[in-house]
């Protein structure tokens, strides 16, 4: 994703020439084309985000589109009371991209873990929170972030995710994509999760359980229309993120659902725990020790299916 | 009281202004007399004949821009704004009140007021946004932003300070209003804020030391600001808290007591303010 956002924020730059990206000390050569191109136009800001993120609101109240880029956790929480004052408070259109997201480096131990940020930032008026599910989805988020001209913060992964999408599905903010049909359980995957949901659904689907994906890459503002249908015709709703329970975008949908009124018992929310996580390993060893495997979450859904049926008969 | 007339000199106008924002905050019950009193030498220079602003067009893209960044001062900038006609004086009477935008600290939706300011250290890191977004523009116009002592206590300052040097922000000029109190004690105490020019010298800044409260100082200081001088302007202003009113003068208790009428009456008779 992060090399994905480089390449459209270069080709952005050079369509608006308002875009300004704004740098924390990171992505040593991956913005080389940017700054050969617009050397006025990039700025590394050192690491001091909470000037960086006050710098951003200052360009975007003159008149430019900045985008602020670093390691998520610090482009963050560091910087909230920045996020919330300089760029909510007056809707300013800054865009704060989060690299490194969730798990994604989970071998580098909790500080730079980042399993709050969609949590925290979603509770900030006028945000809009915004969770790529590979580097197709990452490059349509920016554009179609610089498009909206409102405060929004995309959580990126890392570099190398495959690309799940193989062709640019109907992206718009606030809008689900739906990647497979099914009748009975709904996954609703949240940013990097995309990938073992739908190997979850092939799995569900070897045992007879017909599956949909939906790729619910924004949390702030829901999809309302969908999610409403997903509550009406399914069995089962799921709601799969790499963030913590706490506040995520289960906790979004937890609320929604408490609003609108639907059958909050058909949710599974699935996320990590309220913990600091030590000695995790890789990505895919955090998943597996959090039981966000693919495997682990076919199964999770299938005893809850097989309970409900139970408790049923 | 009429604020809007243009005949006043800078040294007047402070006066008014002062007499104007003791009023505010017995009318409204609300605290920073003594913050706003401080900086209003340099509140009145600005507006009077330092900024390039038009209020029948406040967005004007041209405009010099001014952040109040102690922004729990307030009042200093809302009379100044009504005397430069951005407000009226019937909007100056529902300052703090239930409807009123005239907030205890500034709204971004104001007329202008450019930046939300209340939490201290936010205003520098946001006047180098808008000092770097004039030169990627273009564009000529000047940003100065109004500091305290106190607020020299947040990083973000310090962050600002050297990305404002690094970035030669020349069209960027910066004041401390500095009256040696910050909410609870002496500023050079709470943090050993003292040698503060020094500070800012060492960051890369072109320091002027002024008296804050002498009106040639505080124009001559803004002089070379975007006017070939490829550093930005730090004015250490030398100020008293609370200044233009004998009993308020130096006494930190005035950082949140409220004016009583009889007050208000001896603070103008000291003023020269009808």
């Amino acid at each position: 994703m992060r090399n994905a956002f480089a390449k459209v924020v270069t080709e952005l730059a050079d369509m608006h020439p308002e875009l300004v990206l704004l740098a924390g000390d990171i992505g040593n050569r991956l913005f080389d084309r940017l700054k050969e191109k617009h050397p006025d136009r990039f700025l590394n800001c050192g690491v001091a985000e909470a000037n960086m993120t006050g710098v951003a609101a200052g360009l975007a109240v003159s008149g430019l589109r900045p985008i602020t880029y670093t390691i998520t956790p610090f482009n963050t929480v560091r910087c909230l009371e920045q996020i919330r004052l300089d760029i909510c408070y007056p809707d300013l259109p800054v865009i704060v991209v989060g690299t490194g997201s969730g798990l994604s480096y989970a071998n580098l131990g909790a500080t730079h873990h980042s399993m709050e940020d969609i949590a925290i930032l979603r509770t900030l008026p006028n945000m809009h929170v915004v969770c790529p599910a590979d580097p197709t989805e990452a490059r349509l988020a920016v554009t179609d972030a610089v498009r909206l001209a409102r405060p929004t913060y995309i959580r990126l992964g890392k570099k190398g995710e495959p690309n799940v999408h193989t062709s640019d599905p109907d992206f718009r903010i606030g809008r689900g994509i739906i990647m497979r049909d099914g009748s009975t359980v709904a996954i609703l995957s949240v940013g990097n999760m995309l990938e073992p949901a739908l190997q979850s659904a092939d799995q569900l689907q070897d045992e007879g359980v017909s599956t949909k994906v939906v790729s619910l890459h924004t949390v702030k503002p829901l999809d309302d229309a969908l999610l409403t249908s997903l509550f009406t015709k399914f069995e089962l709703v799921v709601v799969l993120e790499e963030h913590g329970l706490i506040g995520g975008a289960g906790s979004a949908v937890l609320e929604w659902g408490n609003i609108q009124g639907v059958d909050l018992r058909k949710l599974i929310r699935i996320g990590g725990p309220d913990r600091f996580l030590s000695a995790c390993g890789d990505q895919q060893e955090a998943r597996e020790l959090l039981g966000l495997s693919s495997a682990q979450i076919s199964r999770r859904i299938l005893d809850r299916l097989n309970g409900r049926h139970a408790s049923g008969t | 009281m009429d604020l809007s007339s243009s005949n006043l000199n800078s040294v007047a106008l402070a006066a008014r202004l002062r007499a104007k924002a003791i009023e505010m905050s017995h009318a409204a019950g609300a605290a920073h007399l003594a913050s706003s009193l401080s900086c209003m030498d340099m509140v009145a220079v600005l507006y009077h004949s330092v900024l390039k602003i038009d209020p029948a067009n406040a967005k004007w893209e041209g405009r010099d821009r001014f952040i109040l960044s102690k922004g729990h001062a307030a009042t200093a900038l809302y009379a100044a704004l009504a005397y430069r006609g951005f407000l009226t004086e019937a909007d100056l009477g529902t300052y703090g009140k239930a409807g009123s935008l005239l907030e205890e600290h500034p709204s971004p939706r104001l007329p202008g007021v450019e930046a939300a300011t209340g939490s201290l250290g936010h205003g520098l890191p946001f006047g180098c946004g808008i000092a770097l977004a004039a030169r990627i523009k273009g564009q000529s116009y000047r940003t100065f932003v109004l500091m305290s002592d106190g607020e020299c206590n947040e990083g973000s300052v310090w962050e600002a300070s050297l990305f404002a040097a690094a970035n030669r922000l020349g069209n960027l000029c910066a004041f401390v209003d500095f009256n040696k109190w910050q909410a609870t004690g002496r500023s050079k105490e709470v943090l050993a804020l003292d040698p503060l020019a020094d500070k800012f010298r060492s960051f890369g800044w072109n320091v002027c030391e002024i008296d804050g409260h002498d009106h040639l100082q505080i124009a001559q200081a803004v002089q070379t600001v975007a006017m070939g001088e490829a550093r930005p302007t730090m004015v250490v202003a030398h100020t008293v808290k609370g200044k233009g009113v004998s009993f308020m003068e130096d006494d930190n208790n005035w950082h949140y007591r409220i004016p009583t009428l009889e007050e208000i009456r001896l603070a103008k008779v000291e003023l020269g303010v009808p």
